[in-house]
């Protein structure tokens, strides 16, 4: 693409954003940039992203809300997601992991000749991927993102009442809809440290929400046969659990 | 331990104890007790007769134990300007003489048997056993409390505040360069108190100036997110507490309690009086989900900790979580620049 460099800033301490801005400025000469916009919140960034077309993010790491590895994992969801480099003032555990994963990044205070090396790396390379990201954020994650017409929706993970992988996909139910994701169900009950528990093969389920069970098949006895569903608050169908899980979902179930 | 000392005198002998504090007088009463006890022991035979020799022990003893105790407590202050051993002498002295003069008084009026002399001997031997155990116990407190001046240090001064504070003025050098000038200005006073040496006590009012500084900092990055409500009794102003308590406190709450809230939060400070207790309160949002951010315990700790070496068992500080806010009580034995303490 040619033209000035498309910039997204996105860091909840307006002073740094304003820093960012003299510098991108400073250093115009060797990479010519233009701030199409920015953010105070990784949430806030993500509804700007389709409208600003900004070909590039400088983040920030410590925000409230979601981090900003999260916010740029769920970027990674769109088709042709803007390329993004991290800025942190100190976190030695996210700098450990950019390290391990080589992903770019900048130390505040930034210095005008360092982000000028970043900008001119990036045009030439492109941003980190999405395996890198994920090996390198701490998490647990705030949210699930599901690409949309161009857009990131963000499905917040504690209204989250199943995950049922589908084919290529895995569904994301909630109490109001369902959407698709792309990140793979194992990876999930891992970084979910308890939250979602399997309940079968292709299922999660949020324990949290778990209400009772019950048996969907007449057993031959108690001990042996039968096959077991649990059932959601605010769902109305029950989901099957597997035999070989039942004996960890059942203490799990409020008798 | 104090802050009315020579250095000299405090590097070559340490201090006299406190006679105020409650810990040293606790100590000194079950000191001498089971001195007693032990002398009792010595002197019988069987365990009836330990019973019956303690208690003739006891009726010299107790008496000139409390009125020596009383004694030094008036005299603290008077004794503490001595220097260390002018000081332990008058110590010494006093215990003798009022040792000895029970003795002879309780001989007088038929009561005891003791001999004056050996009273006052007993009593020497005493105050001198004590005297070691005291330097003893200093001298094991002191690296502890360099250690501990070193560990707050490290603790006090986040390097995440750090850097965003540099952050911060830069991004001001250039469109406000006389607020750029206030903030490094705040910067470097908040430095100095962190690096001085925290064995003296400051009054309150120089603790809440440091700590608007650090509030101001604070502001500039954080603007409109950051909120504080103040309730401090202007009485409390020359209450005198140990350097760097209230604004490591604050720090604690911004960091925890402000920064990971997309919304404005409100911290609440309060200072007043109550009793011959000072008093501080600390009120800031509360967000279970962020308590796995390492340092608060360690934050808090370290401040215990001081309180521990300056107050010994007289100071307390307690943490609790009162309807979705984190909560902090410190309350420390009033004390005041003139009058020393009272």
């Amino acid at each position: 693409m040619s033209g000035p460099l498309r910039i997204l800033l996105v860091d909840d301490e307006a002073p740094a954003r304003a820093r960012l801005r003299e510098l991108l400025a400073d250093c115009s000469a060797e990479v010519p940039s233009h701030v199409v916009g920015e953010a105070a919140s990784g949430v806030q960034a993500l509804s700007l992203i389709p409208d600003c077309q900004a070909q590039l993010a400088l983040v920030d790491i410590h925000m409230p809300g979601m981090s900003g590895i999260e916010f740029a994992r769920h970027l990674q969801v769109l088709e042709h997601p803007p390329g993004v480099i991290f800025v942190t003032a100190h976190d030695q555990y996210a700098v450990q992991a950019f390290e391990v994963n080589a992903i770019d990044y900048l130390l505040k205070p930034v210095r005008r000749a360092r982000l000028a090396a970043a900008l001119g790396k990036f045009a030439a390379g492109g941003g980190p991927e999405r395996e890198q990201l994920a090996r390198a954020d701490p998490g647990p994650r705030r949210f699930f993102s599901s690409a949309e017409r161009g857009r990131v929706h963000l499905i917040p993970v504690q209204e989250v009442l199943f995950l049922k992988a589908e084919l290529k996909y895995v569904t994301v139910r909630t109490r109001q809809r369902e959407f698709l994701i792309e990140d793979s169900l194992s990876q999930i009950e891992q970084e979910s440290g308890g939250r979602f528990v399997r309940v079968h093969r292709n299922c999660l389920v949020a324990a949290d929400f778990i209400r009772g069970a019950k048996r969907t098949q007449a057993g031959a006895d108690d001990e042996e046969g039968g096959q077991w569903a649990v059932l959601l608050e605010g769902y109305p169908e029950a989901i099957p659990v597997s035999r070989r899980q039942w004996s960890v979902i059942k203490p799990m179930v409020k008798r | 331990m104090n802050a009315y000392k020579p250095k000299s005198i405090r590097q070559t002998f340490g201090n006299l104890p406190d006679f105020h504090n409650l810990g040293v007088v606790t100590r000194v009463l079950l000191a001498a007790n089971f001195a007693g006890l032990i002398a009792a022991l010595l002197r019988s035979a069987d365990l009836r007769e330990v019973v019956e020799q303690f208690a003739r022990i006891a009726t010299t003893l107790e008496p000139s134990l409390l009125a020596a105790l009383v004694c030094l407590h008036a005299l603290d202050r008077w004794l503490r300007r001595l220097g260390y051993l002018p000081g332990l002498g008058i110590v010494m002295l006093v215990a003798a003489a009022l040792a000895a003069g029970v003795a002879a008084a309780l001989k007088e009026l038929g009561l005891g048997q003791a001999d004056a002399a050996w009273s006052a001997g007993y009593a020497l031997l005493l105050c001198a056993m004590l005297a070691v155990y005291f330097s003893l116990r200093e001298r094991a407190f002191s690296p502890a409390l360099a250690e501990a001046r070193l560990q707050a240090l490290q603790a006090r001064i986040r390097p995440h505040f750090l850097f965003n504070s540099i952050n911060a003025v830069l991004s001001l050098l250039r469109r406000d360069p006389r607020r750029a000038e206030t903030a490094l200005e705040d910067m470097a006073e908040l430095f100095r108190s962190v690096m001085t040496d925290s064995r003296d006590l400051v009054t309150l009012d120089e603790e809440l100036t440091l700590t608007r500084r650090y509030l101001d900092l604070e502001h500039l990055r954080l603007g409109d997110r950051l909120m504080v409500a103040w309730s401090v009794d202007p009485l409390c102003g020359p209450a005198l507490l140990p350097p760097m308590l209230l604004q490591p406190l604050v720090e604690n709450a911004v960091y925890h309690g402000i920064e990971p809230g997309t919304e404005p939060g409100r911290i609440e400070i309060s200072v007043r009086r109550a009793g011959d207790q000072l008093r501080l309160e600390l009120f800031n949002p509360y967000w279970p989900e962020h308590q796995h951010r390492q340092g608060n315990r360690m934050a808090l700790a370290n401040i215990g900790e001081r309180l521990a070496l300056h107050f010994d068992v007289e100071a307390s500080l307690e943490t609790s979580i009162v309807e979705n806010r984190f909560r902090i009580l410190i309350s420390l034995p009033w004390r005041t620049v003139g009058q020393g303490k009272s």
